[in-house]
């Protein structure tokens, strides 16, 4: 049926952009809740406690010097991600990236659990290094520190 | 002395487009056409000192000219030919530049082409699109010159990131500039309509051609984009919802749903608002994805530099934002009194609902996007908002949209019958339905199902269409080929045939999409020196390590004999090159591509004697479709693009068969 009131045509149409309005509120709203990820240091970590466990978080930190064991064979990760005052321990299965070394800063994605070790889905490489150059390394270095950085065997100090 | 000149350059440029934008303006107001004439005449000068300016830095890159700072940021010495030429666009001043020259030369088209039409409106758009030009020469001759100077001159470039080195990033960039800055001129003319009250049909019309080639670049450049993030950056994936992917991707669903509500107000004079708004929205959206991109505001895998251009870009959008909704409010009297919608069940609800849901899907994806920005600021929380979010929202919402994509081409105008939609629809929802029932046979998950389901859905709808209008055809006039009867499809009605064409490479495309999602497998492995690893139907035998010392990198291969059912059919190399300004390794992946799946690996860590290697492997099904699906719909919009002759309107009426013909006689035929 055509609607000729005009009135109603307007009525009709802020009643439509408000459902609108509504539907993607709802959308968003829902959607975030379970798929926003908090980003915390070690320390806030640690005075969130309990209520931290099973949430997905990214954890960022140093990684602590002499912390990082790899257990051979297998994939499996553990090292340590500090920051002044406090420190967590991080176990990861797979493969970190090309970026993670001790006395770097690493960010890692996963649930921290009732048995304080932040269990680590993925280690995410730090984007704004990415695409930027060494500045402060000489170029001779920074090719050895990256060759070593892939081909095990050789901790890079 | 380059760097003198090009800045002169710019800043003439600059100049140029100022008085420009007064002469044309006061010309259109005081009716002295004089002033307009040479406001024209401005717009070819400014394409000329643009051109210049590009060519120069492009001599300078082809040069080794480090002088010039962005010459040393973005070559070194070796770097081949074509990628110092590509370089123009490799890093933000030059890209800056590119833009400029794509929009004067888009200016100075729309000049010569339609300068003596629609004599009223033209002085303004021209006068909008002098203004985005000066806002872009302004950015480049104060925050950031392509020709600034460095002194001293080192000896050697530092050369583009080795990850912007491949064939993809040569034309990546230029297509989505040609995207964006294509919109500027449906946007351009808009604002030139409220301006000048000419609020029907004419600022459509003259620039159709404009916005349907904006959008095929959009979506090109988005595609080839995703081919590079999946070739290239080796993550496995070719989409990750990073900001600046979304900032390309909201431009692009705001010109699909301008791009299909222009067809309403060409049919039947409706939504003229909406369209303005539209052409507004997808204007803003380029310009504000431009900032995501340059401003660094959400730092992601693209952020190219930290500078002030963000505020900047952020006052420019503001106040064209501000003066555009100021004319539509100028304007708001004249857009009453538009037809209205008969049904609910029509061809014109169908294009609505489209909308809707486009604009809905851009709304999540923004907020999406700028919600850590705003927690952050608001609350003082940092979050993170990736793929889980976005796939949850947006996933629903596609699958609506391509059923409507098969809905919308067949279902009658004004008001479709009972008689209309059975006749249309009822092989497709068969279609549909049979699909599914064979794809529940090898697999339950739903989303592959609901994708299964309509895909089928879609493309029923097509082959119907083209069925009926060669029928059609080779009744009128017995004894045609069934070739003969296609070809005159496509040559009597290009927009609405090369129109299905194009959206049956969309289908295509989702098909790859959806499946590569759904059943991709992944692997993360660790073999030693002749082990083999089986993932999915494959058995890979590592076979042994391989390292090369390359003028400006040194590479690392791992070699794999791939195997399948106990036979090789094929080697891969997986690999990482380093590079010596680089601080990272670059992935080398190593992809076996067949139109069914994707073998995809990527090294990890290598024993330095070669002894074991650590891997990310992936089967992908079906990515291949999404390459496939975009060289369709390259295919689609060229046959739309190109001028056809006129139509006549018994055969048109035979052959589409919709039910009730629209009011006017406006044809939806190929003759613009």
């Amino acid at each position: 049926m055509a609607i000729s009131n005009r009135r109603t045509r307007r009525l009709k149409l802020l009643i439509g952009a408000a459902v609108i309005a509504m539907a993607i509120g709802y959308l968003v709203y829902g959607g975030l809740q379970d798929t926003i990820v908090y980003f915390v240091t070690p320390s806030e970590l640690e005075a969130k406690g309990v209520s931290a466990h099973g949430k997905s978080l990214r954890l960022g930190g140093l990684v602590k010097e002499g912390s990082w064991v790899r257990e051979d064979g297998t994939l499996l990760h553990t090292f340590e991600l500090a920051d002044e005052t406090s420190t967590i321990r991080v176990r990861f299965r797979g493969i970190p990236p090309d970026l993670f070394g001790e006395g770097r800063g690493a960010l890692v994605e996963g649930t921290y659990g009732p048995d304080g070790i932040f269990q680590a889905k993925t280690i995410l490489a730090k984007h704004s290094e990415e695409y930027k150059a060494a500045q402060d390394h000489a170029a001779e270095d920074s090719r050895a520190i990256m060759y070593n950085s892939v081909i095990k065997g050789s901790q890079t100090q | 002395m380059i760097s003198q000149l090009g800045s002169i350059l710019l800043i003439t440029a600059l100049a140029v487009a100022i008085y420009g934008i007064a002469a044309s303006v006061l010309g259109a107001r005081l009716q002295r056409w004089e002033f307009v004439a040479s406001a024209y005449r401005a717009v070819l000068w400014l394409f000329a000192l643009v051109t210049v300016a590009a060519l120069l830095l492009v001599m300078a890159l082809v040069t080794y000219d480090f002088s010039i700072a962005y010459v040393a940021r973005n070559t070194l010495r070796g770097t081949p030919l074509y990628y110092r030429v590509t370089a123009l666009w490799g890093s933000l001043e030059g890209s800056l530049l590119l833009w400029q020259w794509l929009l004067s030369l888009f200016s100075a088209a729309v000049v010569f082409s339609q300068g003596r039409k629609i004599r009223d409106l033209m002085p303004y758009a021209v006068a909008i699109l002098l203004t985005v030009s000066a806002f872009f020469l302004f950015i480049m001759v104060v925050p950031a010159n392509p020709f600034r100077a460095q002194f001293p001159v080192p000896p050697d470039g530092r050369g583009l990131n080795p990850l912007l080195l491949t064939t993809s990033m040569i034309f990546h960039p230029v297509f989505l500039y040609l995207g964006f800055v294509g919109f500027t001129i449906p946007f351009a003319f808009a604002i030139g309509a409220l301006v000048t009250g000419r609020l029907g049909e004419e600022w459509i019309v003259a620039t159709r051609r404009w916005t349907l080639m904006a959008w095929y670049f959009l979506t090109v450049g988005i595609l080839i984009g995703g081919w590079w993030a999946y070739t290239t950056l080796g993550w496995g994936g070719y989409w990750a919802w990073d900001p600046v992917e979304n900032a390309s991707f909201m431009p692009w669903l705001m010109g699909t749903a301008f791009l299909h509500s222009i067809m309403i107000q060409e049919y039947r004079q409706m939504l003229k608002t909406w369209n303005l708004t539209l052409v507004i929205m997808t204007f803003m959206m380029t310009l504000f994805g431009t900032f995501l991109t340059r401003s660094g505001i959400i730092s992601s895998v693209h952020a190219f530099s930290n500078s002030s251009l963000g505020a900047y870009f952020l006052l420019f959008i503001g106040l064209l934002l501000l003066f555009s909704l100021a004319a539509l409010v100028y304007r708001m009297d004249d857009l009453r009194g538009q037809p209205e919608l008969d049904s609910m069940l029509s061809r014109e609800t169908t294009f609505l609902a489209n909308n809707v849901i486009l604009v809905v899907i851009t709304l999540t994806v923004f907020l999406g996007t700028m919600f850590p920005v705003i927690a952050e600021a608001v609350r003082g929380v940092r979050v993170s908002v990736g793929a889980p979010f976005f796939n949850k929202v947006t996933v629903p919402l596609a699958y609506l949209l391509l059923l409507l994509m098969g809905i919308g081409p067949l279902i009658a105008w004004r008001r479709a019958s009972w008689d209309n939609l059975k006749r249309n629809f009822t092989y497709p929802t068969l279609a549909a339905a049979g699909t599914a029932l064979i794809a529940a046979l090898w697999t339950r998950n739903p989303y592959a199902l609901i994708t299964f389901a309509v895909c089928a859905f879609v493309t029923a709808t097509i082959v119907f269409e083209f069925y009926k209008g060669v029928y059609a055809r080779r009744k009128l006039a017995p004894g045609t080929s069934v070739l003969r009867a296609l070809w005159t499809l496509f040559t009597r009605n290009r927009r609405r045939y090369g129109g299905f064409v194009v959206h049956f490479g969309v289908v295509l495309t989702i098909l790859g999409i959806a499946v590569s999602s759904n059943f991709a497998v992944e692997k993360e492995v660790r073999v030693t020196r002749g082990e083999t690893v089986q993932v999915g139907d494959y058995d890979l035998r590592y076979e042994g390590m391989r390292a090369y010392d390359e003028v400006y990198r040194e590479v690392v291969w791992t070699d794999f004999t791939v195997m399948r059912g106990g036979r090789a059919i094929a080697t891969l190399s997986p690999g990482k090159s380093f590079h010596p300004n680089e601080q990272q390794p670059i992935a080398q992946v190593g992809i076996r591509s067949t139109p069914w799946e994707d073998l995809y690996m990527i090294l990890g860590a290598v024993e330095q004697d070669g002894s074991a290697a650590t891997l990310k492997i992936l089967v992908n099904p079906m990515v291949m479709w999404i390459w496939i699906g975009g060289a369709i719909i390259t295919l689609g919009a060229l046959v739309t693009v190109i001028p056809g002759r006129p139509t006549r309107r018994s055969a048109i009426a035979a052959s589409e068969a919709t039910g009730p013909a629209p009011a006017r006689t406006l044809e939806y035929s190929g003759s613009r």
